[in-house]
């Protein structure tokens, strides 16, 4: 298929309807508005369920509903309206429903602004909402993985039946890249666990409710199975020129963007500069911090957030490397350059 | 054999299996309105032939449970949230019966604007609301059904309307919206009530079946154990306290005038679905071109000027183009507080291999389109790069000597070919010409994808046409 030149945000809902996700509830936010307005604009016409819901947190909810019914189901909002899903987020997990939810961060706290960051790391890799659960989250860092990870996103929710998320900027949102599109997909997994309305259907029961202590703590020992398999099974990441690398730079999103771009300039200059991108933020790639912190002699962490995937960084190496920070943040994306400096001031090479 | 005079309704489980415990009595207390309200819908279910394709929706409240009881498809949902989860449900399955069963608390406190909203779309959906003017489940607090001087565990005092106001009548406040189709109160405290409720019931969820819209029967109802009032008295209590308030009957009810409807579902062919998401973009045509300067090799591309000059645009279609000549792309719109100060702009990048960060502080280009944007942007320029700009618009000239300048009169060619507004087409024609980065059919290949108004498309070839001129002829 031909490629399309289109911004991120459509591709989302493009490819969500090629991934056979048959309804959509919104509700307004700047900047994931435009996740709704081309979905308002693209699932009717395919014949699917586009809702503009009262608020976000209904929104989750009719979600939960669609995917208690069996549907593959979708929201999209921005850090704010997150917040607010978080009720519905831990609900979905505790019952095991499948479903994808987009976050297009923004400034905050409170209401900040609608320039992008990267503050949300926290409340969707660490809870947000209450409870032992976790968030299958993708954060993609262009347009063509807006279409490919939300493929992904379906296709992992469906498999271990959890939410999952889509963590992207707006500055991924907005930017315009080619895309190709695969093909619709064919046929959707089956689900005897839903709520179909028939009489085979008909014993099962959707729920989180376990009021006995021990059948609520066993519960709570299979989700952590479960979330060891998808930990074991899942994780994706992108490394770039690090084999021979003395310091590694870490970023997601649009961050891992600009660090290709800072590594090829610090290469350029003599120092032995790699990347290590992760794409699923949880499960975090763990194991490539661990291996890579027996050979190098730095990690530089670039966020734009006052500091969260950084913990991860240093818990996954064992802080057994110096792990230096760059941050931006107020909707400020740093610059290639300002980044550059900062690499250039605590770049040392490995001694031999 | 004796003959069966009385039986569970199928609507029920033949035993409570998944209650523990006592597997044939239901939780709620003795004298609760719960129970015969559960058994006039289970009667009902079994009655109407539906419980294969209904779906319950359990609250939270005192009715957590009703998952235990109902021999139908059932869901357990957060507080107040029935409403919404309902309406996932009925708009993925149309065919289905769904049943939102909520408590006074759930329903009109904090879930007051889910089922507000639910209500005013009409949503084909029933519920059943237990009005007993108290929180049962979590130790009789105040309700926004509490009686005004009702003593609860969070209004010992008795309910004071001056802090917590009136209470809330939720079936006359929905009746004024014009979504809901049937909407009535009953009580559930005598034999003569009781059938009352039991006939609301079934018009409620006949409503539902017969596609007429939103059904609604707010069901008065007893909670001794909440009110403090012994079991004896409580109907005497319902008759006093509740019903000066909670006047019994028929609400709303349009059914008579409403048209019955469902939701139709629809199966597409995979060319029908990539038709209507417009992917349908064909194979593009690969220009030959060449290179006229290693220094135009992969450049990031600044274009600047006034919001309206059609900057995004020109960014755009070059980009665009680009791609269609499978170069790797990418275009990114000022963002935040830049869009401020009278100069827009967008950054393009046009590489045989992957672009990495879309922005970069020293562009290779800049398209300045205005004064602002030249006396702004001109000292980002990379040292050798390249710097066009509008000089119809702009009056004052560049003064780095580090980088090639490029004047391009695009306003006047622009005006000469009848629109000024095609400036912007004109410098991207001069551009290509300038660098030989693509050839100019490779621009009119995807220009009808570039512009919103597809009868522009002649006019802004020719005006690209005429940027590569002027290049070609200076």
């Amino acid at each position: 298929m031909a490629k399309e030149f289109i911004k991120g945000n459509d591709a989302i809902v493009k490819a969500a309807l090629l991934a056979g996700c048959q309804s959509f509830y919104g509700y307004p936010i700047t900047p994931a508005s435009e996740v709704a307005h081309a979905a308002a604009k693209y699932f009717p016409r395919v014949g699917r369920t586009f809702l503009q819901a009262e608020s976000e947190i209904a929104a989750i909810q009719m979600v939960y509903g669609a995917a208690a019914a069996g549907q593959r189901s979708m929201t999209a909002s921005s850090s704010p309206g997150i917040s607010l899903k978080m009720e519905g987020i831990s609900y979905l997990a505790g019952a095991e429903l499948p479903c994808v939810i987009v976050d297009i961060m923004r400034g905050g706290p409170g209401l900040g602004n609608i320039s992008p960051e990267q503050s949300d790391y926290n409340q969707v890799i660490k809870g947000g909402g209450h409870g032992n659960y976790r968030l299958i989250v993708l954060a993609p860092n262009g347009a063509q993985e807006m279409c490919d990870l939300t493929f992904k996103a379906f296709d992992l929710a469906d498999k271990y039946r959890n939410p999952a998320m889509l963590l992207a900027d707006g500055f991924v949102g907005q930017m315009m890249e080619p895309v190709a599109f695969p093909a619709p997909i064919e046929e959707l997994p089956a689900k005897e666990w839903a709520l179909r309305a028939t009489a085979e259907s008909k014993d099962n029961l959707v729920n989180s409710i376990y009021l006995d202590n021990d059948e609520l703590e066993q519960r709570n020992y299979d989700l952590t199975a479960k979330h060891d398999e998808i930990e074991a099974n899942e994780v994706m990441y992108e490394e770039y020129l690090t084999e021979d690398a003395d310091m590694i730079l870490v970023g997601y999103g649009i961050i891992s963007r600009i660090l290709r771009t800072v590594v090829d300039l610090a290469r350029a200059d003599g120092l032995k500069v790699g990347l290590v991108r992760p794409i699923t933020l949880w499960p975090f790639p763990k194991k490539i911090f661990a291996e890579l912190s027996g050979r190098i002699n730095s990690f530089f962490v670039v966020e734009m957030s006052e500091g969260q995937m950084i913990d991860d960084v240093k818990l996954a190496s064992g802080c057994s490397r110096p792990t230096h920070f760059y941050n931006r943040m107020g909707g400020n994306v740093p610059t290639v350059d300002e980044i550059l400096a900062a690499v250039r001031e605590k770049y040392t090479a490995t001694a031999v | 054999m004796a003959k069966l005079i009385l039986q569970k309704p199928k609507g029920f489980y033949d035993s409570f299996y998944r209650k523990p415990g006592d597997k044939e009595n239901t939780h709620y207390c003795p004298g609760c309105g719960h129970g015969i309200i559960h058994k006039l819908i289970a009667e009902a279910i079994e009655d109407f032939g539906i419980g294969d394709r209904t779906i319950m929706v359990s609250p939270v409240g005192c009715s957590v449970f009703v998952y235990y009881y109902f021999n139908t498809g059932n869901i357990q949902v957060a507080h107040g949230r029935a409403p919404a989860v309902a309406t996932g449900i009925k708009r993925a399955n149309p065919n289905s019966i769904v049943i939102s069963y909520q408590g006074d608390g759930d329903l009109a406190a904090i879930g007051g604007n889910n089922i507000l909203q639910a209500a005013n779309r009409g949503e084909h959906i029933t519920v059943f609301f237990v009005n007993n003017a108290i929180y049962g489940m979590t130790g009789g607090q105040l309700a926004p059904t509490t009686l005004p001087g009702m003593k609860t565990s969070t209004t010992p005092y008795g309910r004071d309307i001056q802090n917590e106001g009136p209470p809330m009548k939720v079936v006359e406040l929905l009746s004024s919206l014009d979504g809901p189709t049937y909407l009535e109160r009953t009580a559930v405290m005598s034999n003569a009530s009781i059938a009352k409720t039991r006939k609301a019931i079934r018009k409620a969820l006949q409503c539902q079946i017969d596609g007429l819209g939103f059904s609604m029967v707010e069901m008065l109802s007893a909670c001794n154990s909440g009110w403090k009032v012994d079991p004896k008295e409580q109907y005497k209590w319902m008759e006093e306290m509740m019903l000066p308030t909670f006047p019994l009957g028929v609400v709303k009810d349009v059914r008579e005038e409403r048209e019955g409807w469902f939701r139709e579902t629809r199966t597409m062919t995979d060319e029908a679905i990539k038709q209507e998401l417009d992917l349908t973009m064909p194979e593009p045509t690969i220009f030959p071109s060449e290179l006229k300067k290693g220094s135009y090799h992969n450049p990031s591309i600044k274009l600047a000027g006034f919001g309206g000059q059609g900057i995004l645009s020109a960014g755009a279609m070059l980009a665009n183009a680009g791609m269609e000549q499978a170069l790797e792309t990418s275009w990114i719109p000022s963002y935040g507080p830049e869009m401020r100060g009278g100069t827009a702009y967008c950054f393009v990048n046009l590489s045989n291999k992957p672009i990495g960060s879309p922005t970069v502080t020293n562009p290779d280009v800049l398209m300045a389109f205005n004064r602002p944007s030249l006396e702004k942007f001109e000292a980002e320029v990379k040292p050798g790069g390249l710097l066009m700009y509008d000089s119809t618009i702009i009056d004052i000239e560049p003064t780095r000597k580090d980088i090639e300048v490029l004047p391009v009169p695009a306003t006047q060619i622009a005006e000469d070919l009848g629109n000024t507004r095609m400036a912007n087409t004109v410098m991207v024609g001069a551009y290509i010409a300038q660098t030989g980065i693509m050839a100019p059919a490779a621009i009119d290949q995807t220009l009808p994808l570039a512009l919103k108004r597809k009868t522009m498309v002649d006019a802004n070839k020719k005006a690209l046409a005429a940027g590569v001129d002027y290049v070609m002829s200076r």
